[in-house]
């Protein structure tokens, strides 16, 4: 079994974001960086099915020089190797990142019977380029998956979104997106750190782009809320919140 | 004309579309919409008080339950005949999907989750980034727009005109139906609301200190009708099921009322549960990041306040 999973290089974002001076990016200069949070739940998965049937598990992302951190911490968890497409640090619009990703792919000599992405990026949410790289691949495609069984050829996959919950079944090789909830991470080992320092990456440069999805700028969203009104401390305030309650209509 | 793509399961309208049907009125004056699969015909009525004057109805055996790749096929083709300006959807795990299955077979870009949408040559948008902790403004470079609306940027707001229905036959392809359905199940309906649907949640964090502690929870849930959300911490150390995890990688709610007790407020929690209309912190640190985004706070130990919530309740209820 041949796993590929697709991963992004995110800002570790706190709970405010500050801007760079042309409002184009996030000032990054203090904050770490990881990947999206169910990115992580797809490589515990490609790694899980890799010991059970054994195989290789690639990563590939498309990011800045320093998402090489990325891969070599994700390649400590038991990924075989890596592939970084190197872009110049500018964010890529959903079509171009998905094209590179798909030249990426079908350069590779392994056919991936099994191709994971996180169910969307934490930062530009653009919730498709999993979607272009299936169709490009004539590839079916499953996305959102909470619960995941792979026998003979075919992946059972349960979705939940919102209150509906459906059980879906397609042939493989095919393109799965999954959610946190999918396994429980593991974190890296010792000797996994020191080994993934030695495994391959294969460094790229994707052709360039005109986007079609132009960032112009970013504004930070503004609250709803100016700010919490204090009822009071402890049980003593319990009485206020009850009135609150009865004002919002909550309680008769 | 604007196209609305209607989201329903089995004939059960999803109400944010009627959000996307009112954001596309504000486009343009014609407005048509599209359901996908024959059950779908029975919101004719609904869409046309909100101002959609023609419902077309995609027809396939296999569109009866959610094949997001099937609904870009039937768009494509009810695309190329219509000729819309832009096609909307409600911006939802659903209606972000199914229009990217019509972006990518129309290799033509696709905007998601915007709050404001202007038609031009590019068209211009304002797009939610990071849960909608940041928003993007961007240029789209296509003549088609296609674009999902964000959920809770615009209310859905009632425009009657007359509705009248057109049917056409879907033409799929082999590869649209690989993905088969086996089965449908209702996680939430065992722990009494749905979380998506509650009006009252009461969700708890790191602060509620283990498992057992929970039950306060669920008490005052199920006095106000409610459910109960926990925050990814709480699923991380395995005290509550992933079901109920709110945030941005769990479930985004809305309710009347949210009761955050125990949490602090990370980026990742507060985008799941801004929209709620009401919001009240019960929290021991009166410098947690939540309070920003809060309507009402407490500041005490949850094991104390809520116990005695759920009494004062309980007296007023007689």
């Amino acid at each position: 079994m041949d796993v590929l999973v697709c991963l992004k290089r995110v800002p570790l974002a706190g709970s405010t974001f500050l801007l760079t001076p042309d409002s184009r990016d996030i000032n990054t200069e203090f904050l770490g960086f990881g990947i999206s949070p169910h990115e992580e739940n797809a490589v515990e998965a490609g790694v899980q099915l890799v010991e059970q049937m054994g195989g290789t598990l690639t990563l590939l992302t498309l990011g800045p020089t320093e998402a090489e951190e990325q891969l070599r911490s994700q390649l400590a968890i038991g990924a075989t190797r890596g592939i970084l497409l190197e872009t110049d640090g500018e964010d890529w619009d959903p079509q171009a990142t998905a094209a590179a990703l798909v030249d990426a792919i079908n350069a590779e000599e392994t056919k991936f019977d099994l191709i994971l992405f996180g169910a969307e990026s934490a930062d530009s949410a653009g919730y498709q380029i999993h979607i272009r790289v299936a169709h490009a691949l004539s590839r079916p495609i499953v996305t959102n998956v909470k619960t995941m069984k792979i026998e003979n050829g075919i992946a059972q996959c349960e979705r939940a979104v919102g209150s509906v919950r459906e059980l879906y079944e397609t042939t493989l090789p095919a393109v799965i997106t999954v959610r946190d909830g999918l396994n429980i991470p593991r974190y890296p080992s010792v000797p996994g750190r020191i080994q993934a320092r030695k495994k391959p990456i294969d460094h790229k440069k994707p052709e360039s782009h005109v986007p079609k999805l132009e960032k112009v700028s970013l504004s930070v969203a503004p609250s709803n809320s100016t700010g919490a009104q204090i009822l009071g401390n402890g049980v003593e305030a319990v009485p206020a919140l009850v009135d609150v309650l009865r004002t919002i209509g909550v309680l008769a | 004309m604007i196209l609305v793509l209607i989201d329903h399961d089995r004939g059960e309208l999803d109400p944010l579309s009627l959000r996307a049907l009112t954001a596309a009125r504000k486009l343009s004056d014609e407005v048509h919409a599209v359901v996908i699969g024959s059950a779908g015909a029975g919101l004719s009525t609904i869409v046309g008080e909100y101002g959609a004057s023609v419902l077309h109805v995609a027809h396939h055996d296999g569109l009866t339950d959610y094949t997001p790749a099937a609904s870009g096929r039937a768009l494509v083709q009810l695309v190329s005949t219509l000729k819309p300006e832009a096609v909307l959807a409600a911006g939802t795990p659903r209606g972000n999907e199914q229009l990217a299955h019509l972006a990518t077979i129309l290799d033509l870009p696709m905007a998601a989750e915007c709050s404001e949408i202007t038609l031009g040559n590019p068209h211009t948008v304002v797009r939610a980034r990071w849960a909608a902790n940041l928003m993007e403004q961007a240029l789209v470079h296509s003549e088609l727009l296609i674009a999902t609306v964000l959920a809770f940027a615009v209310e859905a707001e009632p425009s009657p005109v007359s509705s009248v229905v057109q049917d056409f036959d879907a033409v799929l392809e082999p590869i649209d139906l690989l993905v088969r359905i086996l089965g449908r199940g209702g996680e939430a309906a065992k722990s009494g609301a749905s979380l998506a649907d509650a009006k009252v949640i009461v969700s708890g964090g790191r602060g509620v200190g283990g498992p057992e502690a929970f039950s306060l929870l669920e008490e005052l849930a199920s006095l106000l009708d409610g459910a109960v959300g926990c925050s990814r911490v709480v699923t991380s150390s395995g005290w509550r099921p992933h079901a109920e995890q709110v945030g941005q990688t769990g479930t985004k709610v809305a309710p009347d009322l949210y009761i955050a007790a125990g949490i602090s407020g990370a980026m990742q929690h507060i985008a799941g549960c801004k929209n709620s209309k009401t919001i009240v912190v019960i929290n021991t640190d009166p410098e947690a990041p939540i309070l920003a985004y809060a309507d009402y706070a407490i500041i005490g130990d949850l094991h104390k306040v809520l116990p005695a919530l759920t009494e004062a309740i309980k007296a007023t209820k007689g």
